[in-house]
């Protein structure tokens, strides 16, 4: 299964060419160029990574990471920072994104990215199915639990 | 008569600061868009290589895409250019109308940022005066950052350079939330430093909602 990639940036352009270099690579790639964009997005469908810019106007790239993780707290993010917003990347890790990066980016060095964040979260998935397993093992009336 | 030239000093150096760094991020922002488009050119050069087809109108596309950002960088370099060369001389003939323009451009990121818009009103014709260029865009500058507090609903400021008998003024408008309370905390220190070294004065109009700076003419 392809991994599920939200690109969002303010820079039209730079989200549209990025896209479809990841899409050569085999990645199912939408994009947003605004923070309150992504969250309609993200609340719709199932990212495994948000590819996502720190300096936007309105919604910013800590506070729209925020209410990612809020929504949707598997969903791994990668922040691209400019110059001066190193310290919003590592703020950002803080909060829960997965690692940041600076723009330009070197693709193969964000596509390595990629694939471990989307790694991640596979795994998190997975200790997440089998405690529900042993969960419902060890009590079978779980299954009538609301989760 | 003495200024606080260590409040103007330091004002000044922050203001250069946070043009600077806005314009740095703008520069990052073009070798983004430029480093996407020479490795989609990488990508399709690998393709071709490999016997897959590749549509020629989309290249042709891409080295357009690369040349705009290109323009798009030059005429981000010139604002800098300019901005830097402002201190060159402590007092030359300048126009206001284009003052305004300039600063509401150097501004843009940080009105953007704050959903603002900024409509310099174009004029009839050259508002000109002789002042510091450098204390005068940083005045305009600092206006502008307080502005942007304090406009009304439909956030847009409308700023007009005009001449008003033998003085020249910028009035900052449609800031329906200018208050007694924002008027208590604006000018501060380093907005009444620059007025007094430019010989300017400012004064807010709470009905009007609007900041104007009143300056002599030549």
């Amino acid at each position: 299964m392809k991994t599920r990639v939200l690109l969002v940036d303010d820079e039209k352009e730079f989200v549209e060419l990025l896209s479809e270099r990841l899409t050569i690579r085999d990645y199912d790639v939408a994009i947003s160029t605004s923070g309150e964009d992504a969250l309609k997005k993200v609340e719709g469908y199932n990212y495994d990574v948000v590819i996502l810019d720190v300096l936007m106007p309105g919604l910013s790239g800590i506070e729209t990471l925020r209410e990612i993780k809020k929504m949707k707290p598997l969903t791994e993010v990668i922040m691209l920072t400019g110059n001066a917003t190193v310290e919003t990347g590592i703020e950002g890790m803080k909060i829960g994104a997965f690692d940041y990066l600076m723009k330009p980016c070197d693709t193969e060095e964000l596509v390595a990215k990629i694939d471990k964040a989307q790694q991640r979260k596979y795994e998190h998935e997975e200790r997440i199915r089998d405690a529900k397993a042993k969960r419902i093992a060890t009590s079978p009336w779980s299954v009538l639990r609301e989760d | 008569m003495s200024y606080r030239w260590d409040i103007i000093g330091q004002t000044g150096l922050q203001f250069f600061g946070k043009v600077s760094a806005s314009i740095s991020h703008e520069i990052k922002n073009v070798l983004a868009v430029i480093n996407e488009n020479a490795g989609l050119l990488e990508d399709y050069t690998n393709m071709l290589e490999k016997g897959m087809s590749i549509n020629t109108e989309r290249l042709k596309m891409l080295a357009v895409k690369v040349m705009d950002q290109i323009q798009r960088a030059d005429g981000i370099l010139k604002r800098l250019n300019r901005f830097a060369h402002s201190v060159d001389d402590f007092a030359m003939s300048v126009d206001l109308v284009e003052i305004v323009t300039f600063i509401s451009e150097l501004s843009y990121r940080s009105a953007s940022s704050r959903g603002v818009t900024l409509d310099p009103v174009s004029s009839d014709g050259p508002v000109t005066i002789t002042t510091n260029p450098f204390l005068l865009q940083n005045l305009i500058w600092l206006c502008l950052d307080f502005a942007m507090d304090t406009v009304g609903e439909e956030k847009t400021i409308s700023i007009i350079a005009e001449e008003m008998g033998m003085c020249a003024r910028i009035r900052f408008t449609q800031l329906k939330g200018l208050t007694d309370v924002s008027a208590d905390r604006f000018p501060g220190e380093r907005e009444k430093a620059l007025l007094s070294s430019i010989k300017a004065d400012l004064t807010l109009n709470l009905s009007a909602g609007e900041i104007i700076i009143t300056l002599a003419e030549t």
